[in-house]
């Protein structure tokens, strides 16, 4: 077990835990964000998604160790209110059905948008691509994210 | 003009008012459906459980609580179910909230996600509770006002004496509404006259959902929780030999190591308790990875305890069940030996599929706290009554001290139907004497069976020199289950008809996933038919009308399973909606039209050529499921079906080896992806007033057919063996003939 320094939402946190453990088991079991999902704990569904200094990653493949001083971000941290436009554009096409997987892939539209805001339907579907949707809600995900483009534009 | 709806309560009904505390009203109720009773049985529960109860209550402010009985499953009935209540309580939607109820056989019943049926068994039900109250809050307002009850009127939760103007609210005459007695009749609201009935209303989880909010089984936590995950055995066929959990045992965080056995000696086992590996190594610890870590460090021999069998045993297996003479015969219409001698020509197909997993993306999990004298089970679960017969089984408690409640489910498709990870989570708690959270990784879940069976089939179809379907021969087989439907089309258009189903026993288990059986079956069907047309030289859709046709004005048999009017219907919807005749240049088009869960579907793939390959661009469905309760959410249920049915028919499977799963997660086991999704759905619902019926499966199962018959128009080449994206790759495309 080591103290580990994180930042997580602005916020910071010493955790002693194993210096293996998963960014997501650390959000998970430790600090209790649970909006980041597990799906697969192999970086193959997307689920688990969050930011680090901006950028989407599988927190169930990032060990803790490696996060250092970059700026974690969870869905629970994209706005206090719900007010991203990603997510409202989410609502405003109620996307989702069983929504385990949303919120991973409110996180990597989130960071697609970030850097490509006038991201093609074929940035949209090849950024995508890393994030399983069982339901098969990919249409509406899709319509979602070219409406949260233009808001953010 | 008004046409009324009356429904007289049954007799055998419970109806209870009562006051809230704090002033309002409570109202409990229980009523049968109008559901029809054939329909009602669904893996053999009784007639009574079809029946649907539920409770409202309104509070003084005129706030109105909606319990929704039913699971989530994300086919939305924790909004829809509402939506009903609300219509016939004459309420605004914003005055409206949801709460999921738990597990409570005293006052609901069919508390179970399955079969499409949520909104079509609750129907009649949620929409008395709503009009029996408002009737009640009538009665008690008119004796406020001292007015005839007739002489007011209702909106939108305000109440108006139509005489004088005076209102009152719904929440000023609740806590009078509490004392008057239930009505024995009450009148329902002509469907032209709903205002959130036929409304997009949206889904009520939303925004916790684009939050981040813990709504899942997976998330729930109890402080002093610990964590349990398992190990199953590493093939079908095999148990544990010997285990040394020593060095598991030593690691830190981690509690407890033992093994258990889920269906012991003289265990009440329900249908719901498939379970491949009863026996199972638990460990348990305060956080996930230290006990996964923990895991890894078993070490655990494993010795052959049955057959090991291989996907290519199945086949083997099915393909001689097929090749067999003097088969069970599951229906048979006039001659079919003597139409098949007299045939001009005879077209023979054969069509298969793997196993395939669940996947829900919520990996199987569920809290338990399993105590002396009682028990808390708190997950996802589709099926609540059934476990809690099965943890009272296990853990020797009575039902009534077991109680369950539903969170929402990341995910159902069949496999929460069967609760072993439930009935193994109260083991685990009552073993370990703690409150514990099973949660199973992925590969756990991938590889513990609960599959889809693998099908095979043979059709057969005589045409006679005038091209005229003269007879047809279905025959199909499958693991532990054949895929047929002797009494569905084109039972009912064919003179001579034959149909048999067999299956192969088999220790790899199976269940119920995604419209059971017809998942496979519609496909093949559907990319036979289309074949059949073709050879006779026929348009696919008048070819379909013609046999639509016949079983409507001159049917084969009595026992027809579907209204071939209703389905002629969606077919002719569609040949309009999507101008079937006209398509864009360089679009190749197939058809495909299947009934299931009381449900009519037809669809159109377009698919065209990028880069040499075949491409789905668009899908066309039109669909006859009755009244649309939500049309948003209907549409996206509808599109979730037909990309998980193309997504399943391209991409996935499971195979076996040695009774090895050679799956064990996504790297693997593939599931379709953004990029190979549809462009886009165009779904259109066909408008008849009909009280509603199924939708979170029928639009899955017929789109692998049109998919298929559209890269035949395409390629030239028939599609008969799942997953296709075999033959997507290495399919040569003609040049478009523009």
């Amino acid at each position: 077990m080591a103290n580990i320094t994180l930042t997580v939402n602005g916020e910071q946190h010493v955790l002693d835990v194993m210096p293996d453990t998963p960014l997501l088991w650390v959000l998970r079991d430790h600090l209790n964000l649970v909006g980041a999902k597990y799906g697969c704990g192999i970086a193959q569904c997307g689920a688990c998604t969050v930011h680090l200094n901006g950028n989407a990653v599988r927190s169930c493949s990032v060990p803790v160790s490696v996060v250092g001083d970059q700026a974690i971000t969870t869905i629970e941290g994209l706005s206090a209110d719900g007010s991203h436009p990603v997510q409202k554009a989410w609502l405003e096409h109620d996307v989702p059905q069983c929504g385990y997987c949303q919120a991973g892939q409110i996180m990597q539209a989130a960071a697609l948008l970030a850097e490509n805001p006038g991201a093609s339907d074929e940035d949209i579907e090849r950024g995508m691509r890393g994030n399983i949707c069982r339901c098969g809600t990919y249409v509406r995900i899709k319509a979602a994210i070219r409406s949260a483009a233009g808001e953010m534009r | 003009m008004t046409v009324n709806t009356s429904t007289t309560i049954d007799r055998r009904s419970f109806l209870k008012a009562s006051a809230l505390a704090g002033g309002g009203f409570v109202l409990g109720f229980q009523w049968l459906t109008g559901s029809r009773p054939e329909a009602m049985a669904m893996h053999g529960a009784s007639k009574a459980r079809a029946a649907i109860n539920a409770y409202l209550k309104i509070d003084e402010s005129g706030m109105v609580t909606i319990l929704s009985p039913n699971p989530e499953i994300g086919q939305n009935v924790k909004t829809s179910m509402p939506m009903i209540v609300a219509e016939e309580l004459d309420v605004d939607w914003n005055q409206v909230t949801v709460q999921q109820a738990g597990l409570d056989t005293d006052n609901f019943t069919r508390q179970l996600a399955g079969g499409s049926q949520s909104i079509r068994h609750g129907w009649n039900g949620l929409r008395m509770a709503g009009a029996t109250a408002r009737r009640m809050l009538l009665e008690a307002a008119a004796q406020r006002l001292g007015v005839p009850a007739g002489e007011l009127t209702t909106s939108r939760g305000v109440i108006t004496h139509t005489g004088s103007g005076r209102t009152l609210t719904y929440g000023e005459v609740a806590s009078d509404a509490a004392t008057m007695e239930a009505p024995a009749d009450v009148t329902l609201k002509d469907p032209k006259d709903f205002t959130i009935i036929g409304t997009t209303r949206k889904n009520v989880d939303g925004p916790a959902i684009v939050m981040g909010k813990p709504l899942f089984g997976i998330d729930y936590h109890r402080d002093g929780m610990l964590i349990a995950m398992i190990v199953h055995a590493p093939a079908f066929g095999m148990r544990l030999a010997s285990m040394d959990a020593s060095a598991a045992k030593a690691m830190p965080g981690i509690t407890d190591v033992f093994t258990i056995n889920a269906a012991p000696e003289g265990f009440n086992r329900q249908w719901s308790d498939i379970n491949a590996f009863p026996e199972k190594v638990v460990v348990v610890g305060r956080s996930t990875w230290e006990v996964l870590k923990a895991k890894r460090a078993l070490v655990l021999e494993w010795e052959t305890a049955s057959s090991l069998e291989s996907s290519a045993d199945h086949a083997q297996g099915l393909d001689e069940l097929l090749a067999r003479d003097g088969v069970e015969i599951a229906r048979r219409d006039g001659n079919p030996e003597q139409a098949f001698r007299d045939a001009d020509r005879i077209i023979e197909r054969s069509f298969g599929a793997p196993f395939l997993a669940h996947n829900t993306l919520e990996p199987m999990n569920f809290f338990a706290d399993v105590q002396e004298d009682h028990a808390e089970l708190v997950g996802p679960i589709q099926t609540p009554e059934f476990l809690r017969r099965s943890v009272a089984s296990v853990t020797g408690l009575p039902e009534e001290k077991i109680s369950i409640d539903m969170t929402r489910m990341g995910g159902g498709f069949g496999r929460r139907l069967y609760g072993n990870f439930g009935v193994e989570a109260a083991i685990i708690s009552q073993t370990a004497k703690a409150p514990i959270k099973l949660v199973y990784t992925r590969e756990d879940d991938m590889t513990q069976g609960t599959y889809r069976p693998a099908y095979r089939v043979t059709y057969r179809a005589a045409l006679d020199a005038d091209n005229n379907l003269i007879g047809f021969h279905v025959r199909g087989a499958g693991i532990n289950e054949g895929p047929l439907f002797p009494n569905r089309f084109p039972a009912g258009a064919v003179d001579h008809y034959l149909a048999e189903n067999l299956s192969l026993e088999s220790n790899i288990t199976t269940g119920a996933w995604r419209a059971p059986r017809s998942n496979f079956i519609a496909g093949a069907e559907q990319s036979f038919l289309d074949e059949v047309a073709e050879a006779a030289g026929k348009d696919p859709i008048e070819f379909r009308l013609e046999l639509f046709d016949r079983a409507l004005y001159s049917p084969v048999g009595e026992d027809n399973d579907y209204d071939a009017a209703r389905f002629a219907g969606v077919l002719r919807l569609l040949r309009d909606k999507c101008d079937w005749a006209a398509p864009a240049p360089g679009v190749y088009r197939g058809v495909s039209a299947y009934y299931c869960h009381n449900s009519y579907v037809a669809q159109v793939v377009d698919m065209v050529v990028q880069e040499g390959k075949p491409k789905i661009q668009k899908v066309w469905c039109a669909i006859d499921c009755g009244i649309v309760v939500n049309p948003g959410a209907a549409l996206n249920q509808v599109e979730g079906g037909i990309v998980d049915g193309i997504g399943h028919a391209m991409y996935s499977a499971m195979t076996i080896a040695e009774g090895r799963p050679e799956q064990d997660n996504f790297h693997s086991y593939r599931l379709i992806r953004s990029d190979e999704a549809p462009v886009e759905i165009a779904t259109f619902f066909v408008d008849n007033g009909i009280d509603p019926t199924g939708l979170g499966e029928p639009s899955l199962p017929p789109v692998s057919a049109a998919l298929a018959n559209a890269f035949a128009r395409a390629t030239g080449e028939r599609l008969m063996d799942q997953p296709f994206v075999r033959a997507f790759e290495s399919v040569e495309i003609r040049q478009p003939t523009g």
